[in-house]
């Protein structure tokens, strides 16, 4: 199992350029034919653009041919998730850490 | 924008509501047809209840929207918009003001539970919504227990469907569309959400502070369009939102597929699974939708449908045009700061003065190359004068228009009834001069109401119409701006003024007064013939504060009156305070200016010595000495000059030695140690740097009048006043 990419802190707007670059170079890292996991657990806030971030890193996991998957949702993460039904975009994933 | 800039934003904007309202509520009782000013209210109120939640104004929401409920009952026809509603919804507007009021302060708007006054009218109103009530399923939504539940109740609520694509500056102006989602989320319940993220580039192509996103949201809610779009108002500039109404035809559906940039089918896919339409409807709409060349107009597509009659539609468009373009037109103004607008012209006042000295400079050197440049440069800073004043310049309209509340409040008060007629309302005048009248225009307007309009028995008595009218007029006169306040009531009453006059001791008894001047004497301080003191007026500390008032704007105030029939108070007030035409003239080594626009003509001095009247083409023209009026030593030039002034309708002379032409004069007002002086209202910086003293023209008029009438009484002669 792949080591997953830890992202702690605010998911928002202010570190977005940053994350995004993290990502990036996460997935670029990763060994082929794995998924691309990423670990929500030390999200503390997460707005529009983490949202959005998240489902950018979905489509190039998906040109990798790799798949997403997201755990350890985060309160932060869970309730924007709720509020814009995201859960089905990113698959079932079980709350608990790795 | 910081959030404080945007708060400012919106207590401005919903003080205009506000005043919008309060307009509207003034002109129902007047209307034959009210229902546009009921909307027009009903808006008001909706739009601050809408624009307070998004700032988390809990205070403000609340009582908005009882308030908003009842006047959904009055739009519905349900409830009556008597004069008590009037009333009720005047008071209601006061003191959303004063929730307002205290959210600029900083302090948390007063909620209607806690305050007393609050309370009270949330009271009145809920009586109203409960002497109404409709089926007991719908009830709940008029309480106040919060907007959320006002939505679940299931009578009223509908299925909308909201469509959002939001623009790449989104996230980057500071907003965040989670936010308004669950905003929109208190005003309903949203059933499904289908977030569009087609357009989300992948993280090696993603600039990612800009927004790609989209919502597809199937909502839930008792709400209207109008309310719905509310919510996204500070980022409707931002953003493409469509709303379908529910129970909509398919046809809605196929534009709301025809305009977002997805795919028909990927569209379709989402609108079923939001569930705001079905399969099966999905797939008709998608097969008409390809059997057509062209993309069908909507009007064309609800006509074909046989929905709508075709001149609805032409109608329903020809208005839309209509707002679109009288939106256009209301827009065309900008906010300017008053303290940027005050440094402007005293710049230009600069400059004035400036170019002046570089004109005499001009003039020594004699080259007439640039004196043509200096003539050129002279014209357009007049120009410029000109347009920067202008710019000082407010219409007295919205002045007059804040009557319209105190004429109806005190009208009940007294319960007398009593109309207000404007005219003028497009006259302007200087922005400083609008705020100050505003105060003695209003006791005018009190005392024509109180003491002016007689009660409804002697009126009938008198063969008037039992409402009384009191009437405000504005208009240029040579230079000036008069303002009249005038009433149909009884008159000023002669004797009594001069009884009251005589008792005072302000005249002696037996002395001829003629009826200006009787009339005059209410100004005195301290003077009230009023038998009751009311709350309003009669003790007698208004009228001499009202001209000093008037006077202190360099004003005048004047009083008419016919027995029985009523009463005017014309007000005068200068057109501009800082600069003017002006006309040099020297007496001595002194330099004079006159305002230029009360400047008649100039003829030669011909008089006999010791007369201050002179012969001018017939008519008596009486004058001023300045030389005498001044005490200035020296003597007179050989030859004389007279120059003729009119103010207010009546002409005098001043005689000086010389006439030295026009220049801009920028006013500069006198220090206090000189404010005692008469005849002098302000000076003023000449291009050669040396001082002039500008005249006070009508101060010197009312000199003038007493030497004539000083000359009448040793003439003994009976002259018409």
């Amino acid at each position: 199992m792949t080591t997953p990419v830890r992202l702690e802190g605010e998911l928002t707007i202010y570190r977005a350029a940053e994350l995004a670059a993290v990502l990036k170079a996460a997935l670029a890292e990763a060994p082929e034919g794995e998924p691309f996991v990423i670990d929500l657990a030390g999200v503390s806030e997460m707005d529009s653009a983490g949202a959005q971030l998240l489902m950018a890193a979905r489509k190039s996991a998906q040109a990798a041919g790799r798949e997403l998957r997201l755990l350890g949702h985060s309160d932060a993460v869970r309730e924007v998730f709720e509020t814009l039904e995201l859960g089905a975009l990113f698959g079932d994933v079980a709350p608990a850490a790795a | 924008m910081s959030l404080d800039q945007s708060l400012q934003v919106f207590i401005a904007e919903a003080r205009e509501l506000l005043e919008e309202m309060e307009a509207a509520l003034l002109r129902v009782a007047e209307e034959a047809d009210p229902l546009e000013s009921i909307n027009a209210i009903f808006r008001a109120a909706h739009t601050i209840k809408g624009s307070s939640g998004l700032f988390g104004l809990d205070g403000i929401v609340r009582f908005t929207h009882v308030a908003e409920s009842v006047l959904d009952d009055v739009r519905a026809g349900a409830l009556a918009m008597s004069e008590d509603m009037v009333a009720l919804l005047l008071a209601c507007g006061d003191f959303i003001r004063r929730q307002v009021d205290a959210v600029e302060a900083g302090e948390p708007a007063p909620l209607p539970a806690d305050d007393a006054e609050g309370a009270a009218l949330l009271a009145r109103l809920q009586r109203h919504l409960d002497a109404d009530a409709p089926a007991p399923a719908a009830a709940p939504a008029r309480t106040m227990a919060g907007v959320d539940d006002a939505a679940a109740a299931e009578g009223g609520a509908e299925h909308w469907h909201v469509s959002l694509r939001f623009g790449a500056d989104v996230l980057r102006n500071g907003m965040d569309p989670l936010s308004f989602i669950r905003y929109l989320a208190t005003l309903g319940t949203i059933e499904r959400i289908v977030t569009v993220h087609d357009a989300v580039p992948a993280l090696d192509a993603i600039d990612p502070e800009s927004c790609f996103l989209g919502f597809e949201i199937a909502f839930r809610t008792t709400a209207d369009k109008a309310a719905i779009e509310n919510v996204f108002e500070f980022v409707i500039d931002d953003c493409m939102l469509r709303i379908v109404p529910p129970h909509s035809r398919i046809a809605k559906f196929i534009d709301l597929i025809n305009d977002v940039p997805e795919q028909p089918t990927r569209l379709g896919e989402i609108l079923v699974r939001c569930g705001s339409v079905t399969a099966h409807e999905l797939e008709a709409a998608l097969q008409a939708q390809g059997q057509r060349d062209d993309k069908p107009l909507i009007g064309e597509v609800l006509e074909n449908r046989g929905a709508v009659a075709p001149q609805v539609v032409e109608a329903a468009l020809a208005k839309q045009k209509q707002v679109r373009e009288t939106k256009a037109q209301e827009t065309q103004s900008v906010r300017v700061d008053a303290d940027k607008l005050d440094r402007l012209i005293n710049l230009v006042g600069e400059l004035l003065i400036a170019t002046a000295g570089a004109n005499l400079v001009a003039r020594r050197t004699r080259s007439s190359e640039l004196m043509e440049s200096h003539s050129t440069l002279s014209a357009l800073v007049e120009e410029v004068r000109d347009s920067a004043l202008q710019l000082r310049m407010v219409k007295i309209g919205a002045t007059f228009g804040r009557f319209r509340r105190v004429v109806h409040d005190v009208a009940r008060e007294l319960g007398k009834d009593i109309a207000l007629e404007v005219s003028g309302e497009d006259t302007e005048l200087d922005k400083t001069v609008v705020e100050k009248i505003g105060d003695p225009l209003m006791h005018l307007v009190r005392n024509a109401m109180d003491h002016g309009i007689d009660p409804a028995d002697l009126r009938a008595a008198r063969g008037k119409p039992a409402q009384g009218t009191v009437a405000l007029n504005a208009y240029h006169d040579s230079g000036s701006i008069v303002i009249e306040v005038s009433d149909d009531g009884g008159g000023l009453d002669r004797e009594r003024i001069l009884r009251k006059g005589i008792e005072r001791g302000l005249v002696e008894a037996g002395r001829m007064l003629t009826d200006a001047e009787v009339y005059a004497l209410i100004f005195e301080p301290g003077f009230s013939t009023a038998e009751q003191v009311t709350s309003l007026s009669g003790r007698g500390v208004g009228m001499d504060v009202v001209k000093r008032n008037i006077e202190t704007l360099r004003g005048s105030v004047a009083i008419a009156s016919e027995p029985g029939r009523g009463t005017t108070v014309t007000v005068r007030l200068p057109l501009t305070l800082a600069i003017i035409n002006g006309f040099q003239v020297g007496v001595g080594r002194s330099i004079f200016v006159v305002p230029m626009d009360m400047v008649d003509e100039c003829v030669e001095f011909s008089a006999e010595a010791g007369h201050d009247y002179t012969d001018l083409r017939g008519q008596v023209l009486p004058f001023i000495r300045l030389r005498d009026l001044f005490q200035m030593s020296g003597t007179p030039t050989a030859r004389q000059n007279i120059v003729v002034v009119r103010h207010a309708g009546q002409k005098f002379g001043l005689v000086v030695d010389a006439l030295l032409g026009e220049a801009q004069t920028v006013i500069k007002p006198l220090s206090r140690m000189f404010a005692q002086v008469r005849g002098i209202s302000g000076s003023s910086i000449l291009g050669s740097g040396d001082v002039a003293l500008i005249l006070d023209v009508p101060l010197l008029m009312q000199e003038a009048q007493l030497a004539r009438g000083a000359a009448r009484g040793s003439e003994s002669s009976h002259v018409p006043a």
